[in-house]
């Protein structure tokens, strides 16, 4: 009896205090969502509006079309995709369900030709295109840099870097923050005496297929690290050091929880989480702040694109305001269509995307396609057939 | 010993309110009655709007899942531990058990090699995947449950001249079930909670309602999940609201079928 | 009455049908049922079946081309390392991921487990009448939330309320010569350690209510004969409770412990996805089969990628199948005593 009651009476006393205790915890652990750290000033090539290019030599309207499409791929062009989704349900009444489940599971579903369209950060290879039920057409669709990002709350600029040292810096090879080699680069600052947090992606991504590329082209210290140029580039890499974040959100968390954390990100995402991120050097020589016109620099000045547009645009440009940690997303597509509906729907979608969709795409910090290769891809949907003839006009 | 007890009850539920209360601070702002009838915003970015197609399409696909699974579930927990003898009982307990640690993205793999590799993408392929992932839930919940049927009360059936399946329907099933509901209760919510077989299986379809089980739609576990990954915190706290949302759901649902099962209990024993 | 219904259960397992059955009279509906239910049976073993072939299936190719027990001699997983020509050395070694798996299971469970038990002991005899549905409803519901949200709140509000103390366990017994190594730092936040909490209150709800199903289907009768013989509160627990619920305890524990090594979102958003090699604190990086699996299936492009994770599948089948064997071994010594 007596039990009964202290226990009844600890209860009361008990009960209140949970909830308490919860919303006490929450509001200490809620606001560790970003590095609360504002982004570094805009250099002056990034400052400005961003001018929507207006193209309009797209091709004309299909009719008969079917009211909607369903695609897959990488999470690289989700938020963007998204948004070409709704406005283009709004002006074209079809709806493009896009959903995004990496860029090897959207190469996949072509292959198994469960989807009507694909995307990918990586574009489909011969042997790709071989487990394919047929050839395929591929396109970009829109540009995006992938920044280095840091977790210094006393550094608000952007600090400088180069490949080479970003290099040592994934394969362990550097491990403190006032290293000499990145002092060198910013001789100016004053870097504290941190240790460096590498964090990178866990799972397989297109953004680590850019940003390897980029490492493998430009520090000689990574691919030895690595082991050979076959090893230190992909969408999934051996990393020597590091913590392991799941997706971009992974990254970012990791990044802003540890001082002393950098990692590797695509532009809208640190944007939107508020990160600052670095300049990187290009091979003119110059440390440029990545953002939409620097991106969109990248592609400037490449003139020998293959007809098929497959081609790798990571750190190829020689344009003194290009950011080289530029890469392109592209859009997969039977080219032999056999369902007429469905085929005038692909083309209609992808040519609102390659035209007025260019338009809406730094809103949301991608970078549109540059002109030279926004023509050859509108090119490109001049290749898909229905029975034999063209589907585009 | 009181104390020990009551300190382990403290951590626990605390722990539990702590993701609670976590959850609907960031969801709270958003949750409101448009975020239930409207579908999302094109742009991530962009505040307002709601999950309206997910939650109609969890409902559509939890509820064929369940609607699979509960009956075999059911009637394999019912054939052990009433009906089966030898080889037979051990295998299906025993396969039964390992099946309930098998990584959901596996059945999801499962599924779409099976099915949707033939049939495309498809809320149907989806509840086939959430079957198979509440079947070993909802029939080992079951089988504890039906075993705790004290055995005087079989045979005390029999004895007066019930079949065995008359002793089963009658007796033992009413007995046991409360702990039956709450077990099915477990699987419908692990069910509305799973995003890898459904990625697989279903694909989403993220802006728009589809009611058709037949074609690709919108769940609200990936839609909270796309939501809560991306890096805009608008959509995140649409991913948040949809939480609280998918746990209110789930809150009525225990709550009908506890009202629905005491009924049937009182009618019967 | 308690030896009696001990015994009953013990005669279940023992003689699958009570006495009275044997011999009886067999009505048409009877049979209809019985085979119906025997139906049911047999397509959850289908089912089971099927999937385990599939797995092994899938996995064949790679099992035939690096060995089968290439995996589990290797504890470097290097997807970028394979070729479709090389056999050895196998680039997809898996003994840190079962590491990884045991590791924060063992955590979890440890934490959950005595929790979750007494927590349902309390919402079902300890707890005053009014506050039962209400915390049995918190407990249920809890089930339900997705495992992105642990995820999130394992990384934003777990790890930030742990840093604290995880970082002076690091410094100060960490620092001691060998029995530091396992609580050594440094703490980046993702951790074995963190996988394993965030896995205990995924399953603690789950394990919890159907304890308390268990606990509450004790007869009142035991219950109050054990008290006006004069029990105390956790003496009648002990006596009248407890026992019958010893294979239910041990059942909610297995389901919680399947749910705890399948989990895949939640854990690898904490735990930091080391995959070349074990590391040795518990506040390090790991990773666990699940979590690789779910980190790499849909971007698993490299010769032999792919099947691979269907022996990781495989092998964690194994794992699930010894750890429920064990888990009957214990049953069946504590019915018999």
């Amino acid at each position: 009896m007596g039990d009964r009651s202290t226990g009844r009476s600890w209860f009361s006393v008990m009960l209140p205090a949970i909830p308490v205790l919860a919303v006490g915890l929450s509001a200490c652990g809620s606001g560790a969502g970003s590095s609360g750290v504002p982004s570094a000033t805009p250099s002056p090539l990034c400052a400005g509006v961003n001018t929507p290019p207006g193209h309009t030599n797209g091709v004309a309207s299909v009719s008969g079309g079917a009211s909607s499409l369903s695609g897959a791929g990488g999470t690289f062009v989700a938020p963007m995709m998204s948004i070409w989704s709704a406005a283009y349900n709004t002006s074209d009444h079809v709806q493009v369900a896009y959903q995004s489940v990496g860029s090897g599971a959207g190469i996949a579903q072509v292959q198994a030709a469960t989807v009507d369209f694909g995307e990918s950060d990586a574009f489909m290879t011969d042997s790709d295109i071989a487990k394919a039920k047929g050839p395929v057409v591929q396109t970009p669709l829109v540009q995006a840099p992938v920044v280095v990002a840091y977790n210094l709350p006393e550094i608000t600029s952007g600090l400088h870097f180069d490949g080479e040292t970003v290099g040592k810096i994934f394969a362990g090879q550097i491990t403190t923050w006032n290293d000499p080699a990145i002092k060198k680069l910013n001789p100016n600052v004053n870097v504290p005496n941190l240790p460096i947090a590498v964090v990178h992606r866990s799972d397989g991504s297109g953004t680590t297929f850019i940003f390897s590329d980029f490492l493998t082209k430009e520090s000689p210290t990574w691919v030895s690290a690595l082991g050979g140029k076959d090893k230190s580039v992909g969408k999934t890499i051996a990393w020597p050091v590091g913590i392991g974040g799941k997706g971009n959100e992974g990254v970012s968390a990791a990044v802003g929880q540890n001082s002393g954390g950098i990692g590797y990100l695509e532009l809208s995402y640190a944007v939107a989480q508020n990160l600052t991120y670095a300049d990187v050097k290009n091979k003119a020589g110059s440390f440029i702040q990545p953002c939409v016109k620097t991106a969109a620099n990248a592609t400037a000045g490449i003139t020998d694109y293959p007809p098929d547009l497959r081609i790798d645009v990571v750190d190829v440009s020689t344009d003194a305001d290009a950011y080289p940690i530029t890469g392109l997303t592209w859009a997969l597509v039977y080219q032999k269509q056999t369902d007429a509906a469905k085929a005038a729907a692909l083309v209609n979608f992808f040519n609102y995307v390659l035209t007025k969709g260019q338009d809406v795409a730094a809103t949301a910090d991608y970078t549109p396609l540059g002109a030279d290769l926004q023509k050859l891809c509108v090119g490109q949907l001049r290749k898909i057939t229905l029975n034999g003839t063209p589907v585009a006009a | 010993m009181t104390a020990l007890l009551l300190v382990a009850v403290a951590l626990a539920l605390g722990a539990l309110a702590w993701v609670l209360v976590y959850v609907g601070i960031r969801g709270f702002s958003v949750i409101s009655p448009s975020f239930l009838t409207h579908n999302p915003p094109g742009n991530p970015a962009a505040p307002g709007g709601g999950f309206f197609n997910g939650i109609a399409g969890s409902l559509i696909v939890v509820g064929i899942a369940t609607g699979i699974a509960v009956p075999l579930g059911v009637g394999a927990a019912i054939y052990v531990v009433e009906y089966g003898r030898g080889r037979l009982r051990g295998a299906i307990r025993f396969f039964n058990d390992v099946l309930i640690g098998i990584p959901t993205i596996v059945t999801g793999a499962f599924v779409y090699a099976v099915w949707v590799t033939r049939f495309g993408f498809s809320g149907f392929a989806g509840s086939i995947a959430l079957a198979v992932v509440m079947l070993p839930l909802v029939a080992r919940t079951t089988e504890e449950m039906l075993r705790l049927v004290p055995t005087e009360l079989r045979e005390g059936s029999l004895a007066l001249g019930a079949t065995r399946s008359q002793t089963v329907l009658r007796i033992c099933l009413p007995t046991a079930l409360p702990g039956i509901i709450t077990g099915g209760m477990l699987a419908v919510a692990r069910a509305m909670g799973e995003t890898a077989p459904l990625l697989l299986t279903v694909l989403g379809n993220d802006l728009f309602t589809q009611l058709n089980p037949l074609h690709r739609m919108e769940t609200l576990s990936l839609q909270i999940f796309s939501n809560a990954v991306t890096g805009y915190e608008q959509a995140q706290a649409r991913g948040w609201a949809g939480a609280l949302t998918l746990i209110a759901i789930v809150l009525i649902l225990t709550a009908v079928a506890r009202f629905f099962g005491r009924r049937v209990q009182v009618e019967n024993v | 009455m308690s030896p009696a219904s001990a015994g009953g259960i013990a005669a279940i397992e023992r003689h699958p049908l009570p006495i009275a059955l044997r011999g009886e009279r067999r009505r048409l509906g009877d049979s209809v049922f019985g085979a119906a239910v025997a139906l049911t049976g047999g397509v959850v073993l289908l089912v089971l079946a099927a999937m385990v072939v599939f797995l092994v299936l899938q996995g064949l190719p790679a099992m035939r081309h690096y060995g089968f027990f290439s995996s589990i001699t290797s504890q470097r997983w290097a997807p970028s390392e394979a070729s479709a020509t090389l056999s050895t050395p196998n680039p997809y070694g898996i003994v840190q991921f079962i590491y990884g798996t045991v590791l924060t299971s063992l955590i979890g469970m440890v934490i959950a487990v005595p929790l979750a038990v007494g927590a349902a002991l309390v919402i079902t005899d300890v707890a005053p009448r009014r506050l039962r549905r209400p915390l049995s409803s918190l407990v249920d519901l809890l089930a339900a939330v997705p495992s992105v949200v642990y995820g999130f709140w394992g990384l934003f509000a777990l790890i930030p309320a742990i840093r604290p103390v995880v970082d002076f366990i690091t410094s100060t017994l960490g620092t001691v010569p060998v029995i530091g190594v396992p609580f050594g730092g440094p703490f980046f936040g993702v951790s074995y350690f963190t996988a394993g909490l965030v896995l205990a209150i995924m399953i603690l709800p789950i394990i919890a209510a159907v304890c308390r199903e268990v606990f509450r289907s004790t007869p009142r009768n035991e219950k109050e004969a054990a008290v006006a013989l004069g029990a105390t509160r956790w003496e009648m627990i002990r006596i009248a409770v407890l026992p019958r619920a010893r294979s239910g305890i041990v059942g909610a524990s297995l389901i919680g412990l399947g749910r705890a090594v399948g989990e895949t979102i939640a854990v690898t958003m904490v735990i930091g996805n080391a995959v070349l090699h074990i590391n040795p604190s518990i506040f390090d990086q790991g990773a666990t089969m699940s979590s690789v699996i779910a980190n790499e299936f849909t971007e698993a492009t490299e010769p032999f990628h792919l099947e691979s994770l269907f022996v990781v599948g495989f092998w964690l089948l194994i794992v699930a199948l010894v750890v429920n064997m064990l888990a009957r071994v214990v049953v069946r010594r504590g019915v018999s005593l």
